[in-house]
């Protein structure tokens, strides 16, 4: 028995087994689901990677800025589930010049695009996947990085998780009467590509470990993906529009 | 266990089939970004190939070090079960 038995996850983000969606798609097999993964850019990496989840799952195109994919989207998951209970959105982008301390410097452009896909596409794909759910509804989870605070180096990364957490709240207001919850697991720092290519990431190190009461792996993306199981799961049936800090509990405390 | 030139082979195809060059192309003394062009991602999948192949795994710590495919092949030789 798992708590995700019967439930079919349509999951974002695999890029490498370092992945948090990596993670996520491992633990909801584990946990019963069946997982169709969406994937971007190099589909054959994604593909390959795939294959090293429990149990097979279809990787089907998506870039959430395209508009043909995210219309495409319904047919080409129906293919393989008639239908979702849930979906991960594990998808950002910020050009390198929105990044790394060039703050004050960084052109609208760059700023647009950190926004339209890491933040706008959380509603994109909350829309694409709609048709998708059934009568009982379900769960949207997306990913987040704590922008209550500015963070070294994240510049306008953290502007765009910001305008995710908002759009969370929305998505949630917008599709609850449809009985869909929406909310996000605001994750501490892992070492993913993602991370890699986040300028000054090395600056995490240690303090993190260092002030979250719980301790935190930067090479972990368990305790994430876990969080995310969770809201998957019907066992936050009235929560939604929700930020839930899956960091060691560094948010809380100040020095 | 695999010999250097079974493993620059086995290489080579791999960088064949993953970035499309050709397999004369993929030299010890080559590097990957600046003579074969291959981008992050791109080494990525590279090195995700190779680990199934080999049987080795390459930590990212250490596919930073693998400048050229003279690299990769000593540490898949040194590293291979």
């Amino acid at each position: 028995m798992g708590i995700l038995d019967g439930k079919r996850i349509l999951i974002t983000g695999v890029i490498t087994d370092a992945s948090i969606a990596f993670s996520v798609a491992r633990l909801a097999q584990e946990e019963g689901a069946e997982v169709v993964l969406t994937g971007f850019g190099r589909l054959s990496l994604v593909n390959r990677i795939a294959a090293k989840l429990p149990k097979p799952a279809p990787v089907i195109e998506l870039d959430v800025t395209n508009p043909e994919h995210l219309a495409a989207l319904e047919a080409n998951v129906r293919e393989h589930v008639d239908g979702i209970d849930g979906v991960v959105h594990s998808i950002a982008f910020g050009p390198q010049d929105a990044l790394g301390g060039n703050f004050l410097n960084t052109p609208a452009e760059s700023a647009k695009t950190a926004f339209e896909v890491s933040a706008f596409s959380y509603k994109s794909l909350a829309m694409a996947a709609l048709p998708l759910f059934g009568e009982r509804g379900g769960s949207i989870v997306g990913m987040d990085f704590d922008a209550q605070v500015a963070w070294p180096g994240y510049d306008w990364m953290g502007v765009a998780k910001a305008a995710l957490e908002a759009t969370n709240r929305y998505v949630a207001r917008d599709l609850g009467a449809k009985g869909i919850r929406s909310n996000l697991i605001s994750a501490g720092p892992v070492k993913t590509m993602a991370a890699n290519s986040i300028p000054g990431f090395d600056r995490f190190e240690g303090v993190w470990d260092g002030r979250a009461p719980l301790g935190w792996d930067l090479t972990d993306a368990e305790p994430a993906a876990r969080g995310v199981i969770a809201l998957l799961s019907d066992w936050f049936p009235k929560t939604t529009g929700e930020v839930i800090h899956v960091d060691g509990g560094l948010h809380a405390i100040a020095v | 266990m695999a010999t250097q030139e079974e493993i620059l082979s086995g290489l080579a195809e791999i960088v064949n089939e993953v970035a499309g060059i050709d397999v004369e192309d993929v030299q010890l003394d080559k590097s990957f970004t600046e003579d074969l062009d291959v981008d992050s991602l791109t080494m990525v999948e590279v090195v995700v190939a190779a680990e199934d192949k080999f049987g080795v795994k390459i930590p990212d710590e250490e596919v930073k070090n693998l400048s050229t495919v003279g690299d990769a092949v000593s540490y898949i030789a040194s590293h291979a079960g």
